[in-house]
């Protein structure tokens, strides 16, 4: 499977597995800044890292705080490789804004309908610079 | 949808570029994106700003506020800041470990540094911070925010870490949401006037009230309708904080009481509402019940009042309650420095101390560690928003309470529900 995705912030080329989250997380409060797990535990993905991995986010919830705790992930290297998300979320994003002016290496965000999430679930992606987004395997 | 493109002034391009130094670009360079990826048009003008990022989250945050002043950034406006992790003012102790209190002190040493006044309130609005109606800020701490443009009619959105301080030192702020005229109509029409008008002069309906229209309206812009009389800007401030707490209410209004709904029709623009809600007792009395966590109510380990935080007529309050004797679980009374100032001239703070009242000013019992660890301890509480946030901040189960039944639970050292105030 190809699909093209609309970057929202640029970063590398990606390759990495896909981690397709299936209710909507709220990162202040629901991701554990010092392990990038999932930390709420009525999550149905509960105790799943973030780290490394291309998140597929079908929505967002809760505290503007979002944004301190993408960027403490980035700053420990603890970040996702690629931020996929249904809705483009301001808040979220600004996080990896600012991991790029701290100098950071950022990774890419990007907007797909959440139509394919269940097709990338736990699968291999990769993601061009230019938004591409295909399955290996 | 494609993102829009924002439309910098050369003024503007020219700061990011870096003609006032390497933090104003920062700022500037950082309110564009986010205006790009809110779909703004273009940035607005701000007179003031109210910082909620300097409360620590991690180093990253403190580390960000670092490189802002190294980089020679000021902020452009008026900015207050809201609660930080220490109580500097010495009068409460915390629990935070060595790493993380270092931090958080030079966090928010690097926020008065970018010329922010040390406020550390979240109740800005009470500390002399009350910009004009009408005019755009770039205010952050749900409370503050929805206060801010429902009180006191200035325009804001909920802006949050690294954007508050961005668009204060920017003097910049996307113009979308409640910056524009049009998101601010009510859609929504909350009829409270067949409420028990006994409870709704009572001092915990505007608390309850807030957490039951949070929970029914979500982010949507509402009107609530039969309220006869002002209840008092701090029974405001109690409803917004549940309010923003239980949902995300950036802007209320309340028909013959906030200012853009002198009556119903200009609070909707002449139009009907899409959705009408008739409250009735049941929903009230549902509503106190999930102020409540606690399963059973046969001890108590704290009371905790002042979210947001308490005035000084909530301290005359608090003070005529409790009549001078002697508590036997402590009391956190949080507030503000602009509080702590008047008691601390007329003698009050040391008179409350040597009652058994801890007072916490600079921050809060549920955003830094000052509770003592206690396993199935039990909160007891008059504030919609500690109510909300106790059980997963502190671990504390919660019992929602009138600010008398608190005084009362705190002499007695037992829950008394029911008290006379």
């Amino acid at each position: 499977m190809t699909v093209q995705g609309e970057v929202l912030l640029e970063g590398p080329a990606v390759e990495a597995p896909a981690l397709t989250l299936t209710a909507p997380i709220s990162f202040w409060g629901g991701v554990d800044a010092t392990t990038s797990a999932i930390a709420d535990p009525r999550h149905p993905e509960f105790g799943q890292r973030l780290a490394g991995r291309v998140v597929c986010v079908p929505a967002t919830i809760g505290s503007s705080s979002a944004s301190a705790i993408l960027l403490e992930l980035v700053h420990r290297g603890l970040a996702p490789a690629a931020i996929v998300l249904h809705q483009p979320d301001a808040i979220l994003l600004l996080g990896l804004v600012v991991a790029r002016e701290m100098g950071y290496a950022t990774p890419p965000a990007l907007r797909l309908d959440a139509a394919h999430f269940s097709a990338l679930a736990g699968r291999a992606i990769t993601i061009s610079e230019g938004g591409m987004i295909a399955c290996r395997s | 949808m494609t993102l829009a493109v924002v439309n910098l002034t050369s003024d503007e391009r020219a700061i990011a570029a870096g003609s006032r130094g390497a933090g104003a670009a920062m700022a500037m360079r950082i309110v564009a994106e986010a205006g790009r990826l809110m779909g703004a048009g273009r940035l607005l003008p701000i007179a003031s700003a109210h910082i909620d990022g300097a409360l620590y989250h991690g180093d990253s945050g403190t580390l960000f506020a670092e490189k802002l002043v190294a980089g020679g950034a000021r902020v452009s406006v008026r900015a207050t800041l809201n609660v930080g992790a220490i109580d500097l003012t010495g009068c409460s102790r915390n629990l935070l470990p060595p790493h993380e209190r270092a931090m958080a002190s030079r966090m928010m040493t690097a926020y008065r540094e970018l010329g922010c006044e040390q406020t550390w309130t979240c109740a800005p609005y009470q500390a002399g911070h009350r910009p004009r109606f009408g005019t755009d800020v770039a205010w952050g701490e749900s409370n503050a925010v929805a206060f801010c443009n429902s009180v006191l009619g200035a325009r804001t959105n909920r802006y949050g870490d690294f954007l508050d301080i961005a668009c204060a030192i920017a003097g910049r702020a996307p113009d979308y949401g409640l910056h524009r005229p049009e998101n601010r109509v009510a859609t929504v029409l909350v009829d409270v006037s067949r409420v028990d008008p006994a409870f709704l002069s009572s001092d915990i309906a505007w608390p309850v009230l807030g957490n039951l229209y949070g929970r029914e309206i979500g982010d949507s812009v509402g009107v609530i309708s039969g309220i006869a009389a002002h209840p008092g800007e701090d029974a405001l401030k109690g409803f917004g904080a549940a309010a923003a707490s239980s949902g995300s209410v950036g802007l209320f209004h309340i028909a013959g009481v906030t200012p853009e709904a002198p009556d119903l029709s200009t609070a909707l623009n002449g139009a009907q509402p899409v959705e009408r809600i008739v409250v009735t007792d049941d929903m009230v009395r549902d509503s106190q019940r999930r102020l409540s966590t606690a399963e059973r109510a046969d001890r108590v380990d704290a009371v905790a009042i002042g979210s947001p935080h308490l005035s000084l007529e909530e301290f005359d309050a608090l003070e005529s309650l409790l009549r001078g004797r002697r508590v036997k679980v402590p009391i956190y009374a949080c507030t503000g420095r602009h509080v702590l100032a008047q008691l601390d001239a007329q003698g009050r703070r040391t008179a409350l101390e040597s009652n058994g009242v801890i007072v916490v000013a600079d921050t809060c019992i549920v955003v830094t560690p000052i509770l003592p660890s206690k396993a199935g301890a039990i909160l007891m509480t008059n504030s919609g928003k500690f109510a909300h946030y106790a059980l997963p901040n502190t671990g504390y189960a919660v019992l929602y309470a009138s600010l008398a039944d608190c005084v009362e639970s705190a002499v007695s050292g037992r829950p008394t529900i029911g008290a006379r105030a």
